[in-house]
């Protein structure tokens, strides 16, 4: 069959390309040309060549040192809320239920806290939670815990998960029911028939059946509190001390407070080689996982 | 050039920029003249011509990274060139070695 190629339609996304370049590619330029320079304002600029990535991947030095447990404490948090989130999601969506008024009752109230905007969660658990006007905090204070996360590391690193849990498990959980909802029924009635447990057609079945809007789940959860920065700035301001400032919140420290601009772009750069690297093993390893069970079932096929 | 000092050039970046420009363009124009094809290397996944580079790209920038916080910058050698001589920074062994991983990305991966 003959088919007519045009190229010409790669010009409608030149107004794409345009604003792409404009508001992404050019100001990326721009932050490796900084990264490599020292300023003073007014657009003077001193050659450093990469004296910054030095200092920053030195932990001796203040701005290494920094950046180094700033790192470390926020791959920590975004461990601890997928070891949290990513379990209970499934709890939650596996107690959901399949039909009926619940069911759009149970939607909308999941979907709730995912439509509140950050700064907005940030304030609702930062009076939540203190000792004198907050329900949460006084209540805890009242039972005779010593609750405060503005002098507290423990307290404040409790909140901030907490806060992240209430926040974002909604989503894990509408994903991992989207996907439950997906199974057809004739595999639950095989169990039924085979009269596997409970257990057992959480593993043959449900868990299997999961695993892409996991992966989705998980790659999402991941980039987002990698990146946290608006919750635990409005909660704790990143302290007490230095104890919950993140990457990002020690990003806008050194750019905006400091006006290093040198040094914040060779952070940002360092920042952003590590997003792209996970990224591209989630998405490999995603993409992939579906084609070699394709693979597998071709080849019982065949057979 | 007013209008962009913000961006602070400098030649060493321009000269980077142009580089990195001039390989997306040879790696279009192969595309073009001759169309990618996925193969299956020691990853175990499929990938194409552009994939390989990606990683060749990522693999680089991930070298001199741990180059710098591991071995450092210092300088190896001074060429004979103008009056205080060229200085050349040890972090050019990364960039042979990003070169080098390169090569085998794009006949292995």
């Amino acid at each position: 069959m003959d088919k007519t190629i045009n190229q010409k339609a790669w010009f409608l996304v030149l107004p794409v390309f345009l604003v792409v370049a404009f508001s992404a590619v050019l100001p990326l330029m721009t932050v490796v040309n900084y990264s490599m320079q020292d300023t003073f304002g007014n657009n003077q600029f001193f050659w450093n060549g990469v004296g910054w990535f030095k200092e920053l991947l030195d932990p001796t030095t203040d701005l290494g040192g920094r950046f180094l447990a700033s790192l470390w404490r926020n791959l920590f948090f975004s461990a601890v809320i997928l070891a949290i989130e990513v379990p209970l999601g499934i709890v939650v969506a596996l107690s959901m239920p399949r039909q009926g008024f619940s069911v759009a009752v149970c939607l909308v109230i999941l979907a709730l806290p995912l439509l509140i905007p950050w700064n907005v969660v940030g304030t609702i658990w930062q009076i939540f939670g203190r000792p004198d006007i907050g329900l949460m905090g006084y209540v805890l204070n009242s039972l005779g815990l010593n609750y405060n996360y503005v002098s507290n590391d423990l307290d404040a690193w409790a909140t901030v998960i907490v806060m992240d849990v209430w926040h974002w498990t909604s989503l894990v959980a509408l994903l991992c029911y989207a996907g439950l909802k997906s199974i057809p029924d004739a595999y639950y009635q095989a169990a039924q028939i085979d009269g596997a447990s409970r257990w057992a057609v959480f593993k043959a079945i449900q868990l299997p059946k999961m695993n892409r809007v996991l992966l989705i789940a998980v790659l999402l959860r991941f980039m987002d509190s990698f990146m946290i920065y608006t919750e635990p700035f409005v909660v704790t301001g990143g302290g007490p001390g230095n104890s919950t400032t993140f990457v990002s919140i020690e990003l806008v420290k050194i750019a905006l407070g400091q006006f290093d601009l040198g040094k914040a772009a060779a952070l940002s750069l360092v920042y952003n080689l590590i997003i792209i690297i996970v990224c591209w093993i989630f998405y490999t390893v995603m993409t992939n996982a579906g084609v070699q069970r394709r693979v597998v079932v071709d080849k019982k096929g065949v057979k | 050039m007013e209008n962009i000092a913000w961006m602070a050039w400098t030649l060493p970046t321009a000269i980077f920029f142009v580089l990195l420009a001039m390989t997306l363009a040879v790696m279009t124009l192969l595309a073009i003249y001759y169309p990618e094809a996925e193969r299956v290397g020691v990853l175990r996944i499929p990938t194409t011509r552009g994939d390989r580079l990606f990683l060749s790209l990522i693999m680089t920038a991930a070298i001199h990274l741990l180059w710098i916080g591991l071995v450092g910058t210092d300088t190896i050698a001074t060429l004979p060139i103008g009056e205080e001589g060229f200085e050349i920074s040890s972090l050019w062994l990364a960039t042979v070695i990003s070169l080098v991983s390169a090569v085998v990305i794009f006949r292995n991966v």
